[in-house]
């Protein structure tokens, strides 16, 4: 008899709802409300032993506490697999059990098995670590999603051959895995039937999906620019002469930030751009065609921007990693609000 | 990067000369450079032109963060 751990938060886990969510961890021998449907669905082969329950505010707001104790729970339990939820829509929940079963995984590794909605923050967050099976928006989905994940459970627990994530209906893991096709078809002979596809304006399928980008929601406009103070931040590498924050050339890891304040433009011979990506001949005799001080000042003159924010910022685009580069710009974000910044031109070279 | 800023509900401009991969990291308003060295600026034009096509896409871009969109905008510059 294989064995399952289920983790709920303190609404499912029938502690009562918000004003409960500062519940700390408990385990709990048996069954507990979605767990009835889970065992259920496993059927008799695999026993669902414990749920464990924990409020979504603690779990929230003691996450390193939170999974120490689940930790220290499971520890010497015998278990073979682990859910967490389904969460639905339900943010805080999702990231809970995406947190909880992450750390289950790496420590106990057995498979963990999860369900959320598309919308649901946990999954951008933590697909990559577990199975998190694509659910409904609300718990009258909660029949459908155990179902699901109960299906791919027993698959894993029987051995059975486990097909592709979208096959299976999980969010895909950004794994790739070699598979051999039955009947064999070599690779020149798919592309070219993908092509031929292409050109005919037929649907094809490629074999290597670019994941979906993730896309930031649009900001709100400017209802008055004339009011507005207008911050430029660069990755084009300008900086004062002397360099004096030492930014990298390339695979920068660091940014500056320089007053402009009594500026009208940035002038030749104080300004440069150290960016190692490009010939910086140009930007060097006129550091203004990469931060457009000058024509911003004219705007700033005639009225139609309230004013420049005092300083600009820089970093060196070439190479340098998207964590980095979200990394930097979370510290200069920090300088644009206590600027009171309405609006940003980014320029990248 | 502009991604980072939007998200805090900041609104920005994109200017960029490689438009499609500004597309494809998420930059919901995208004003194209003219270079990528001199994104304002064309060693081949006397000064008084380079600074009219530098005023010129500035504006382009000021402008473009007033005006409500629907969905990713790549928006016209005429350089």
């Amino acid at each position: 008899m294989k064995k399952a751990i289920l983790y709920l938060n303190q609404f499912f886990g029938q502690i009562g709802g918000e004003d409960k969510a500062d519940f700390p961890p408990e385990i709990r021998e048996g069954l507990v409300g979605p767990a009835l449907e889970l065992q259920k669905q496993l059927g008799e082969e695999v026993e669902v032993t414990h749920t464990i329950i924990c409020g979504d505010n603690y779990m929230g707001s003691n996450t390193e506490e939170a999974i120490d104790t689940i930790l220290g729970f499971l520890e010497g339990k015998e278990f073979h697999i682990f859910f967490a939820g389904p969460a639905f829509r339900a943010g805080r929940y999702g990231v809970a059990c995406g947190h909880i079963g992450k750390a289950v995984k790496e420590r106990f590794n057995v498979p963990v098995i999860s369900s959320m909605n598309e919308e649901n923050p946990g999954v951008e967050m933590f697909r990559q670590d577990i199975y998190i099976f694509k659910g409904g928006k609300s718990s009258a989905a909660m029949r459908k999603d155990i179902k699901k994940m109960a299906e791919f459970a027993k698959k894993i627990l029987n051995g059975e051959t486990l097909l592709s994530a979208e096959e299976e209906g999980y969010y895909g893991r950004g794994i790739r895995r070699q598979v051999w096709l039955d009947p064999p078809v070599a690779a020149a002979d798919r592309v070219v039937d993908m092509l031929l596809k292409k050109l005919n304006g037929q649907p094809f399928e490629t074999e290597l999906p670019i994941p979906p980008r993730d896309n930031v929601p649009i900001a709100p406009s400017i209802k008055d620019l004339s009011k507005a103070t207008i911050a430029i931040v660069t990755s084009g590498g300008i900086v004062p002469v002397d360099n004096p924050d030492k930014i990298q050339s390339a695979s920068a890891t660091r940014w500056g930030k320089y007053n402009v304040a009594d500026l009208e433009k940035l002038e030749s011979g104080l300004y440069k751009t150290i960016h190692a990506g490009f010939d910086p001949t140009v930007a060097n005799q006129n550091p203004n065609v990469i931060v457009p001080l000058d024509a911003l000042r004219a705007y700033e003159k005639e009225g139609k921007i309230g004013k420049i924010h005092e300083y600009f910022y820089s970093t060196v685009g070439t190479g340098t990693t998207q964590a980095e580069a979200a990394r930097m710009a979370k510290e200069i974000i920090v300088h644009l609000k206590k600027g009171k910044v309405d609006g940003v031109l980014l320029v990248s070279t | 990067m502009v991604k980072k800023i939007e998200r805090v509900g900041i609104p920005i401009v994109h200017i960029a000369n490689l438009v499609p991969v500004a597309k494809s990291t998420g930059a919901n308003k995208i004003v194209p450079s003219f270079s990528i060295p001199y994104p304002f600026g064309d060693p081949a034009r006397s000064e008084e032109e380079q600074w009219k096509m530098r005023y010129h896409i500035v504006g382009v871009a000021l402008d473009a963060l007033t005006i409500d969109v629907e969905e990713q905008t790549v928006f016209k510059v005429n350089i």
